[in-house]
């Protein structure tokens, strides 16, 4: 009863001269003012619709648009908050199985899915292809069919071979998560590569971004590549000649990734650098150089290695970025990687936020809503 | 009947309603809530607004708090639909919970804009119980359409408004549609989560 006598109590009368709104909002407390201030800094209206459960797979970021991107790094800023919190625990996912496949090492990515499923509330389940049944000669397909009988509800895969998660998206009803296959693509190290920039940066539209070292064989590159110029970066790439990726390699026409169209290739590491405003040093990765295409480490270190004289080229306060794990005195120096302008543990921390973000949309989602 | 022109929600709403609460209704809605909130609490409370249009409100409501007592009332937002049992509202970012202060052992008042299956709240307690022991909370709703599927009630209702399942409030508030005012209108075979409020 004292409910509804709540709600039909009169209004109280308006007072002359203060009733208007107009008188409301100048006469603003610091109150109000600090108030203000406070919801400005995370929260921004949404603009669009937003994913609306569509999208079942993140295999590469070519099938998403601006506005996909954006709606995913502005989810990772709620994500972050609870990151920091005290205790860092939703129950949005509990019941949710995620499982990581992982035919390839890992650290970062591998723990950063299970971080971010497991602050999310959901159960995650780890498998490593060198302790699972793939080393009796499993088939991936009768790996990844034995494990859905198991009930999962998204699987984060990487694998040595460019597409396998392609096929095994084709293949199972679970939602499928690309942690990087072959050469080919990393859409959330991509996602989390332009959740940093952003964070610093503001808009990304217009900004410089110089990408140095090996593009022939780095999926990030690829993936950071299609987010870049879907949100209006101006991209520049340098590397040497037998590491960059065909169609940008002298002597070369035909591209072999749609990624690395509507690029600049700048032949030398300083002109590359000169007014960047973020600077990636991609990461040299040995156990893809058997077929020579890098001679000499040292040669590499000394014409296209990130260094103190190098990084000053660069826009003052430009971010140096690099994806890890980091062969430091080869493509980066220990300087410059541990200096004020390295934000490589920051991208290790927003990976999980991104994460967290990626597994939130693509959970299935019960039929029942109000 | 009224018409206003409800601004373009998320799946093709009507763009006719019926007006059920004017700029100035509204208003003095929020002033009678603030006064009620005074009246009941002794102590200082903790504005807290739940996204989006919560916020808005509860921003206000601290205002009228701070100018009725000259006081500096705590405020923050929350975003409940990380506590959500149908993982409903993915499509639109997950915004930061900014609670800033201790809420511990002191009163804390949420405020939404439209109580409806109460689910919401249901989630926003436990979101909120996240972030440390009020002493208590209670609910402000602008707008309290029925249709209750959890025993929840509010504390403070700025209007009771009898409604069909086939229908949706909207609420229009300057900080993010232009203009304040609550429609009612007719869902038009919209996907059942569009801007129903719960």
């Amino acid at each position: 009863m004292a409910r509804t006598r709540t709600a039909t109590t009169a209004p109280e009368r308006p007072r002359e001269g203060s009733a208007n709104p107009e008188a409301q909002t100048s006469q603003e407390t610091p109150a109000t003012q600090r108030r203000r201030a406070e919801r400005a800094r995370g929260s921004q209206p949404s603009m669009f619709g937003g994913l609306s459960g569509s999208r079942k797979n993140v295999l590469d970021l070519d099938d998403f648009s601006k506005e996909e991107i954006e709606h995913i790094l502005q989810s990772a800023d709620g994500m972050n908050e609870v990151l920091s919190r005290n205790v860092r625990k939703t129950p949005t996912l509990r019941g949710k199985t995620i499982l990581t496949l992982f035919f390839e090492n890992s650290t970062r990515t591998r723990v950063s899915f299970e971080q971010a499923g497991k602050v999310l509330g959901a159960d995650v389940i780890n498998v490593s292809a060198s302790a699972s049944s793939v080393a009796k000669g499993e088939s991936l397909l009768n790996t990844v069919r034995t494990l859905e009988a198991m009930k999962i509800d998204v699987l984060v895969m990487r694998h040595p071979h460019s597409g396998a998660p392609y096929f095994v998206a084709s293949k199972i009803d679970a939602a499928v998560v690309n942690a990087g296959d072959g050469t080919h693509a990393h859409p959330t190290q991509s996602l989390l590569d332009l959740y940093t920039m952003r964070r610093h940066l503001g808009d990304i539209a217009g900004k410089k971004v110089a990408i140095i070292g090996d593009l022939h064989f780095s999926r990030v590159a690829r993936s950071d590549v299609w987010g870049l110029r879907k949100m209006g970066a101006e991209v520049r790439v340098c590397g040497p000649p037998t590491l960059l990726p065909y169609g940008l390699r002298p002597g070369t026409e035909k591209p072999d990734s749609a990624a690395f169209t509507g690029i600049k290739v700048v032949d030398r590491v300083e002109e590359t650098l000169e007014g960047a405003d973020v600077v990636m040093a991609l990461r040299i990765q040995r156990e893809r150089q058997d077929s020579g295409n890098l001679p000499d480490l040292r040669e590499y270190s000394k014409l296209y290695g990130i260094n103190a004289d190098r990084l000053a080229l660069a826009n003052p306060g430009a971010l140096l970025m690099h994806p890890g794990p980091m062969n430091e005195g080869i493509e980066i120096s220990s300087e410059v990687a541990h200096g004020a302008q390295a934000v490589i543990e920051e991208q290790v921390s927003n990976g999980v936020a991104i994460r967290m973000a990626v597994l939130y949309l693509l959970c299935p989602r019960s039929a029942t809503r109000d | 009947m009224t018409r206003v022109f409800v601004s373009q929600g998320p799946g093709g709403l009507e763009n006719q309603g019926r007006l059920i609460m004017s700029a100035e209704q509204l208003r003095r809605a929020l002033v009678r809530i603030s006064h009620e909130i005074l009246e009941r609490n002794e102590r200082p409370v903790a504005v807290i607004g739940m996204q989006t249009r919560g916020v808005d409100l509860a921003h206000r409501i601290a205002d009228l708090i701070d100018s009725i007592e000259n006081s500096e009332t705590d405020f923050g937002t929350l975003d409940p639909r990380l506590y959500r049992d149908d993982l409903g509202g993915a499509d639109k970012p997950v915004q930061p919970s900014q609670i800033s202060f201790a809420i511990d052992g002191r009163p804390v008042v949420l405020v939404d804009d439209v109580l409806y299956t109460g689910r919401t709240i249901r989630a926003a307690l436990d979101a909120l119980l996240d972030f440390g022991r009020p002493s208590s909370i209670q609910l402000a709703v602008l707008v309290d359409r029925g249709h209750r599927e959890l025993p929840i009630r509010a504390d403070y209702v700025g209007k009771n408004v009898p409604t069909a399942r086939g229908e949706d409030v909207r609420v229009l508030l300057e900080e993010v549609d232009g203009s304040d005012g609550v429609a009612l209108v007719r869902r038009n075979e919209a996907p059942a989560d569009s801007g129903g409020k719960a």
